[in-house]
């Protein structure tokens, strides 16, 4: 089995979203590139077999994170245009810091000799009822911890974005005007 | 080529690319986006293995990317909470502006 | 290959399979794939010109007028003189809106309008992707269409339309909570997210009843929650907020004009007729007859006339009800909607782990389940409506601007 043109096509889609996320101007271009880079990845879990993972992440990221980061934007103005620097030398070290991550990858990849070798025969595609019944006997501790985890994180985020109650000097002088 | 390599290069690109976001970047938004793709790419490695891996009836992959889609979505509604409550005190999203611990 | 012979119900799939047979082998795949887009795109799109004349008819007997009454008989060709009007209408784009986002938005709207139907089954054998994740992947899809609205309402650079789509988003995921949440009320009972085999689980009949999941408590109590949420998810009336025309004018498509507003305006019809159709599959037995001396109807009649009749309901709660304002929106969805479809989940629990026949004693089993199962989903509807009317004063209210 080789690498398929619906693989390589949607891979691409991936990249071309992540990498114009990461440098585009705008923030709320960089939320929607960001959509397509989830919503690519969720098209390329379903190319390769595994129908829950990519439809929750559809669900979860396209549905969910990608709204909260475009309603963050808009709540701390960042849909104003803002002129960014466009070289900085912190910048650019990241940059740098960043390819040479993938170069140790790529090289732990290309090493590793998986390349040439003939892949396992393709898995075939999991079905629903055995995610469920894995969901629900074997991993139902980490399913629970997960759901109490979630709780606590809707807890702590509601209690994070709460109005404090002491007004802001600043804010009086805004209503003060 | 090997579909489980391509799949590990486009995940170990992917992942370089939200690593330079997150360290290049001065919005604080797109630092968490910059990690939200670096979590992403970690999954697409979870999925090639369980496909192109030795027991691909085990599931333990798709399992593991569910999990982890759910810690990503509770760490994006806290870090997003984070960041807003921060841009109410500091008046910026730019985390080379917020240098004062003090408030 | 031979075709079986066409009967009334499979005359679709047949027709289907007959075009099929006579392209050339390599491109049979996707003509199967080309006769079921087509099919869907050119029936629904129909629809919705049927609706948008039966919603102006029926809103204007409703209002003691008469509705379009000038193009053809009885005004019957009124979608026609409309799609021709929108069609040749100016296309007005704001000079300092974002171009990219603003043209691709009502794109992506109505391609995920369109993509939910691929799981619909509106016949049977007529599913178009029998997915095994059938009712996630509608949920799935249908989250892309909120993105698509802050993309028209961002796109504009208009404050009406931002407004708009933050209204339209949050009203959105909030309700898209408990409608996931009712309709898990069913995939539990069923035991498949697949669609076809929902609507399998429902076609069985005992003493000539199907079993509907609607003639359960709690597929009652879900089938009404869930058909409320789904008048607030595609922003009809009363939750029509984001558009509410004397607020905010037009909402996030303020500042789109002739084909883009047409698209805008399918888009929501098309989204309104999936969800309906969502509706049907899970609780009133997709294309199944109700009574098994009906079963002759063809499937597909069935689903359609089910699908008519959800639609009139709209039509008519549209021509009753008052639009809400945002907090009783946001209080409905989070201190009623939300408690009560969890309590439904509980019902179906109960429902599914109770005995439906006690040995010996005819129907009086069924008729205790019945009754406890109605009993969890009524008492905390009772209790909650109690509680939250409980603070509320009504007292005349006094307009500082208008008289």
């Amino acid at each position: 089995m080789r690498t398929t043109l619906p693989f390589l096509i949607l891979a691409v889609l991936t990249l071309a979203g992540g990498v114009a996320a990461m440098t585009l101007r705008r923030l709320v271009h960089c939320a929607l590139c960001l959509t397509v880079a989830f919503a690519g990845l969720a098209a390329l879990y379903l190319n390769l077999g595994a129908e829950f993972a990519g439809l929750a992440q559809l669900l979860v990221y396209v549905g969910a994170i990608a709204i909260l980061i475009v309603f963050a934007i808009l709540l701390t103005r960042g849909g104003d245009d803002k002129a960014e620097p466009s070289f900085s030398p912190a910048g650019a070290a990241g940059v740098v810091l960043a390819a040479a991550v993938f170069a140790v990858l790529g090289w732990a990849i290309v090493t590793s000799g998986i390349l040439h070798q003939a892949a396992n025969p393709a898995a075939p595609p999991a079905p629903m009822r055995s995610i469920g019944l894995a969901l629900m006997q074997r991993y139902v501790l980490p399913l629970e911890v997960i759901a109490l985890m979630l709780t606590a994180a809707m807890i702590g985020a509601v209690i994070l974005a709460l109005r404090e109650k002491r007004p802001q000097p600043e804010q009086d002088q805004r209503s003060a005007q | 080529m090997n579909p489980l390599a391509a799949c590990l290069l486009v995940s170990a690109l992917l992942f370089a690319i939200g690593l330079a976001g997150a360290l290049t970047r001065r919005s604080a938004i797109l630092v968490l986006a910059g990690i939200e793709l670096m979590l992403n790419a970690a999954n697409l490695n979870f999925i090639g293995f369980w496909r192109f891996g030795p027991h691909p009836e085990e599931l333990t992959g798709i399992i593991f990317v569910i999990f982890a889609i759910a810690v990503a979505a509770a760490e994006a509604a806290v870090g997003l909470a984070l960041i807003l409550a921060i841009y109410r005190h500091a008046r910026t999203s730019d985390v080379s502006e917020i240098t004062e611990m003090k408030g | 290959m031979t075709l079986p012979a066409p009967t009334a119900d499979q005359i679709w799939v047949w027709i289907k399979d007959w075009l099929v047979f006579h392209t050339p082998a390599p491109f049979q795949p996707l003509a199967s794939i080309l006769c079921i887009v087509a099919a869907i795109i050119v029936v629904f799109a129909s629809l919705f010109a049927l609706t948008v004349l039966l919603e102006r008819k029926g809103l204007g007997r409703m209002q003691n007028r008469y509705g379009p009454n000038r193009v053809g008989p009885f005004g019957i060709l009124q979608p026609i003189a409309d799609a021709v009007k929108s069609l040749t209408k100016e296309d007005i784009v704001p000079r300092s809106a974002d171009h990219v986002v603003h043209y691709l938005a009502p794109l992506v709207l109505v391609a995920a309008s369109f993509l939910a139907y691929a799981v619909l089954p509106i016949g049977r054998n007529m599913t178009a992707v029998n997915l095994d994740a059938g009712v996630l992947f509608f949920f799935a899809i249908g989250s892309a269409t909120e993105l698509a609205v802050f993309m028209a309402g961002w796109s504009s650079r208009n404050k009406y339309s931002l407004l708009g789509a933050m209204r339209a988003i949050a009203q959105m995921v909030s309700y898209e909570i408990p409608l996931i949440l009712s309709s898990i009320a069913v995939v539990m009972i069923a035991g498949t997210l697949s669609t076809s085999a929902i609507v399998d689980e429902q076609a069985r009949y005992t003493h000539g009843i199907a079993h509907w999941f609607v003639f359960t408590p709690w597929g009652l109590a879900g089938f009404i929650l869930f058909m409320i949420a789904a008048t607030a998810e595609t922003n009809r009336s009363p939750f029509d907020l984001p558009e509410g025309e004397s607020e905010i004018i037009a909402g996030y498509f303020i500042e789109y004009s002739g084909f883009k507003f047409a698209l805008f305006f399918l888009a929501e019809y098309i989204e309104m007729f999936a969800v309906s159709g969502l509706g049907i599959t899970l609780f009133l037995g997709g294309w199944s007859s109700p009574v098994s001396f009906l079963a002759w109807i063809p499937s597909w009649i069935w689903f359609f006339g089910k699908l008519l009749a959800l639609i009139c309901c709209f039509i008519w709660v549209r021509g009753t009800l008052p639009r809400l304002r945002m907090d009783q929106l946001m209080n409905f969805a989070w201190k009623f909607m939300l408690p009560m479809t969890l309590f439904v989940i509980l019902s179906a629990g109960v429902w599914r782990f109770l005995p439906a026949t006690i040995a010996g004693s005819g129907a009086l089993g069924a008729v205790v389940r019945w009754l406890v199962c109605a009993f969890i989903v009524l008492l905390p509807y009772v209790t909650l409506a109690r509680a939250l009317e409980s603070g509320r004063k009504i007292e005349k209210r006094e307009y500082r601007f208008a008289e």
